[in-house]
């Protein structure tokens, strides 16, 4: 019988957020579409290393594995991506795993993005509605291709690929980072949201906001949605210049 | 004083029941494994059914709910079903001001399409990713109402179990936190479990990772009644996958998708010639189970394996590209070809839960201070859920429990509030619990055990059900739930020990796997999603009836019986999609 193909890994493991880092190598036998996540799941059924080692299994993050949630974000290879989607006929061997240490590491792989979250409260992150009681009045139309626009925005799954690639985002910054300045063009774009957008743009120019960006355009390649987040940067640019010159004027 | 509600789950259920909550004055404690901006309601793709109207094709708010109790084949409450078909358009009004990006017309107002089970034109939807905009959307309202202080979340906390005070009522609940792995009580004047359906019993399925429904067996286990357990939906169109199955919307047939295999070396429309009213669009049960015969009786799955093409290549690139996006990329992300020009391969697969813990109308269960709602609820699909109801009835029921857990909250017979002693004594027992996993050596490794959970309930317990088989399957759900006494756990740290926490789930996913199962085994008919050759028929007489399953202390079994419910509206009648339905 011919060997089974084994697929190599070699993973940074932490203990804790203030363990130092090491190395852990392992072997998963091959299966066509084999995935990361798959593969980390066949090491939970099995945690040995591959020089025959017990450990414990590997700690991540994941729920949908259909590249949705957002939850398995994390370096592959040098790269931040969705471990669900990393199909390991398209990665190069050893394959290398790694938190994404733009954010602080709780285990192995495992991050805390709770700063994301909260960004999106600095960045008045929803739409003004009275309640979710009925109004008995529709919500305006929309013009179809702005709506087409916002769907691309609204599909940012905070995963934090594009804050991981940014090199202005990282634990001496005080950046906000790619995603939550184009959820804030997101609300702008809503006829109801709208009438927020003075209060979105003015905290878009305090410290850590759009004056952090340093235009480096790794955000845009690195978004596994693909959601064109310098574009949506650079038309923040000229609403937050045009707000600063109109609040100038009226002085 | 506010009143205090504990929101277990934040997915759509649980966020709408908080902003209900939060409207009518009270506070709220979310608790979630996991942000709950990556709940899995946002897997949803296809779609949300309301009656807009707004294709010139009459539709009715009537005709939504005749098509919903139809389609779940007489099985479930029908004044609350037509609560839920009557809030319908008024949600979707809702979610518009609330921003999310739905899908429109060249004039700008929300676009419609079809959908299974139903003539008309019905389904909104955002693209192919519906859930995710309504999740995000609801997930941004309750984020509002965290800036003002009524909402506290404990994302990547586990709820262990409900606290009951010296009156038998909810109290409390028990969680711990999956980082600090610290156990604690807390209380509530209501407690509101949303977490969503237990497909992870069935180990492959559509569903995400953290959809295990251990919450649900947890206070099924402290006395919470169960309906309906045996429905288990499976979704005629997934892509079979070694670590899941992901879901190719039904929304693909809704955009002129066609199902089919060669036969004598022509293409088959198999759905199109046995279903001629319907074709494409039967409901899930049945395009499920004609798939399952062609492949498995026939044999004419696509090189003799369980699969058949799901075929969208004769429609428009562009037009894919605006209606389906989302889910194309999906494929050709984790199968490598192109929808837009090849026809995809799929098998059903365990999808969606329509049984769940029972409640009463208002979403109570039987035990006081106790709600359910969402998937984990029993209440609005009976034997087959409609595609696009579920974001439905996960909005909607949040509608009704929120607003009720405020009501017992003011006005209920709560008895007594939980003293500082029961509280610790309560996080003691889980504390104590825990660290018994902890300290399990034996020889078993849990997730290779609950592969094998899945491996035989996907076996025997999904699309058709055969009564020596189900005892075969109960009697090997018993032997791997004995077999969890002798789980070995390999790591013993304090700090983010998956491994411990997936042990406590994974106890109480056996569990549950013995309701489905008990449940299945004495349905001696054939209703909806639950089909045995042996009693190929619907016996209204007899099983027109919920399944009520009671847990039993002593052997861990549930105890079956069954109870009436209310089938007021309208008559049943013979359900075939064969002939166009009629009144």
């Amino acid at each position: 019988m011919a060997e089974t193909k084994k697929v190599h890994f070699i993973i940074e493991r932490q203990d804790g957020p203030n363990s130092q880092p090491y190395t852990e190598e392992f072997e998963v036998d091959y299966r066509p579409a084999l995935n990361v996540v798959a593969s980390l799941m066949e090491i939970q059924k099995n945690p040995v290393t591959k020089d025959g080692k017990k450990t414990t299994a590997v700690v991540w993050e994941c729920n949908c594995l259909e590249k949705v949630c957002g939850a398995c974000m994390m370096v592959i290879n040098g790269k931040a991506q969705q471990a669900c989607a990393a199909l390991i006929d398209h990665l190069e061997q050893p394959i290398r795993l790694s938190a994404s240490r733009t954010f602080p590491v709780v285990r192995d792989l495992m991050i805390d993005r709770s700063v994301m979250f909260e960004s999106l409260k600095r960045i008045h992150g929803w739409v003004d509605v009275d309640g979710t009681w009925e109004v008995h009045n529709d919500a305006p139309r929309q013009n179809p291709k702005t709506a087409t626009t916002a769907y691309e925005i609204s599909r940012c799954m905070t995963c934090g690929c594009c804050m991981d690639a940014c090199p202005n985002v990282n634990r001496g910054s005080e950046f906000i980072g790619p995603a939550p300045i184009a959820q804030a063009h997101l609300f702008n774009l809503h006829p109801i949201g709208e009438y927020q957008k003075e209060e979105r743009l003015d905290a878009l120019m305090e410290k850590g906001g759009l004056a952090s960006c340093g235009n480096s355009q790794n955000c845009v390649q690195a978004c596994p949605k693909d959601i064109k987040l310098t574009e949506y940067i650079a038309k923040l640019n000229r609403d937050t210049n045009k707000q600063a010159l109109k609040s100038l004027f009226n002085k | 004083m506010k009143k205090k509600i504990i929101v277990v789950g934040g997915g759509l259920s649980g966020l709408m029941a908080t902003l209900k909550i939060c409207e009518a004055g009270g506070e709220v404690e979310l608790f979630s494994y996991c942000p709950v901006k990556r709940s899995h309601s946002l897997c949803a793709q296809g779609g949300m059914n309301a009656c807009m109207d707004t294709k010139g094709e009459n539709d009715s708010v009537h005709e939504h709910f005749d098509d919903t109790v139809y389609g779940g084949d007489f099985l479930a409450d029908q004044t609350a079903i037509k609560g839920m078909c009557e809030a319908a358009p008024k949600l979707i009004k809702m979610f518009d001001r609330m921003g999310v990006t739905f899908t429109r017309t060249p004039e700008g107002l929300l676009d419609l399409r079809n959908f299974g089970g139903q003539k008309n034109k019905r389904t909104l939807f955002s693209g192919s990713t519906t859930g995710q905009q309504l999740l995000y959307a609801l997930d941004e309202q309750v984020r509002a109402w965290e800036v003002k202080g009524a909402v506290k979340k404990y994302e990547f906390w586990e709820f262990i179990k409900i606290i009951k005070n010296k009156e038998s009522v909810c109290r409390g609940i028990v969680a711990q936190d999956m980082n600090s792995m610290e156990i604690k009580a807390f209380r509530a004047d209501t407690v509101i479990l949303a977490t969503g359906g237990p497909g992870m019993v069935f180990g492959r399925c559509t569903a995400s990772t953290i959809c295990n429904g251990s919450a649900v067996s947890a206070v099924y286990q402290q006395g919470a009644l169960i309906g309906n357990p045996e429905f288990i939906q499976i979704h005629p169109t997934a892509i079979p996958g070694s670590d899941k199955n992901r879901l190719m919307s039904e929304a693909c047939r809704g955009e002129g998708g066609r199902v089919w295999v060669y036969k004598d070396g022509k293409p088959w429309y198999f759905l199109e010639e046995m279903y001629p009213a319907y074709g494409n669009l039967v409901p899930r049960d049945v395009a499920s189970r004609a798939i399952y015969d062609v492949c498995v009786n026939q044999k004419l799955g696509i090189n003799g394996e369980n699969k058949v093409y799901l075929d969208l290549s004769h429609i428009p690139a562009d037009y894919l590209e605006r209606k389906l996006g989302g889910i194309l990329e999906i494929y050709s992300e984790f199968v490598g070809d192109d929808p837009r020009k090849v026809p995809m391969q799929i098998y059903p697969s365990v999808h969606y839960s329509m049984g769940g813990i029972w409640v009463d109308a208002k979403h109570n269960t039987n035990i006081p201070g106790l709600m359910a709602s969402g998937e984990c609820d029993y209440q609005y699909h009976g034997a087959n859920r409609l595609g696009a109801n579920s974001l439905l009835s996960a909005a909607y029921s949040g509608t009704v429990s929120g607003p009720e857990a405020m009501r017992w909250a003011k006005e209920g017979e709560r008895g007594s509030e939980l003293t500082d002693e029961e509280l610790a004594k309560a996080a003691k027992e889980c504390r104590e619990e825990y660290e018994a996993i902890l300290k399990m050596d034996g020889s078993e490794n849990a997730h290779e055990l609950h592969h094998e959970l899945g491996e035989v309930m996907n076996k025997y317990v999904t699309i058709e059900r055969v009564n020596k088989d189900l005892d075969y399957c109960f009697d090997e759900v018993k032997k791997i739930l004995k077999r969890w006494d002798n789980i070995g756990i390999g790591d013993k740290s304090n700090w983010a020990n998956q491994e411990g926490m997936f042990a406590r789930q994974l106890r109480n996913m056996i569990i549950y796997a013995l309701v489905v199962t008990r449940a299945a085994r004495m349905r001696d008919e054939s209703r909806g999603a639950h089909y045995k050759r042996e009693f190929p028929t619907r016996d209204d007489e007899r099983f027109m009836k919920v399944t009520v399953a009671e847990y039993d202390q002593a052997t861990e079994e549930p105890k079956i019986s069954y109870a009436d419910f209310d089938h007021s509206l309208v008559k049943p009648r013979p359900r075939n999609y064969a002939v166009a339905k009629k009144e």
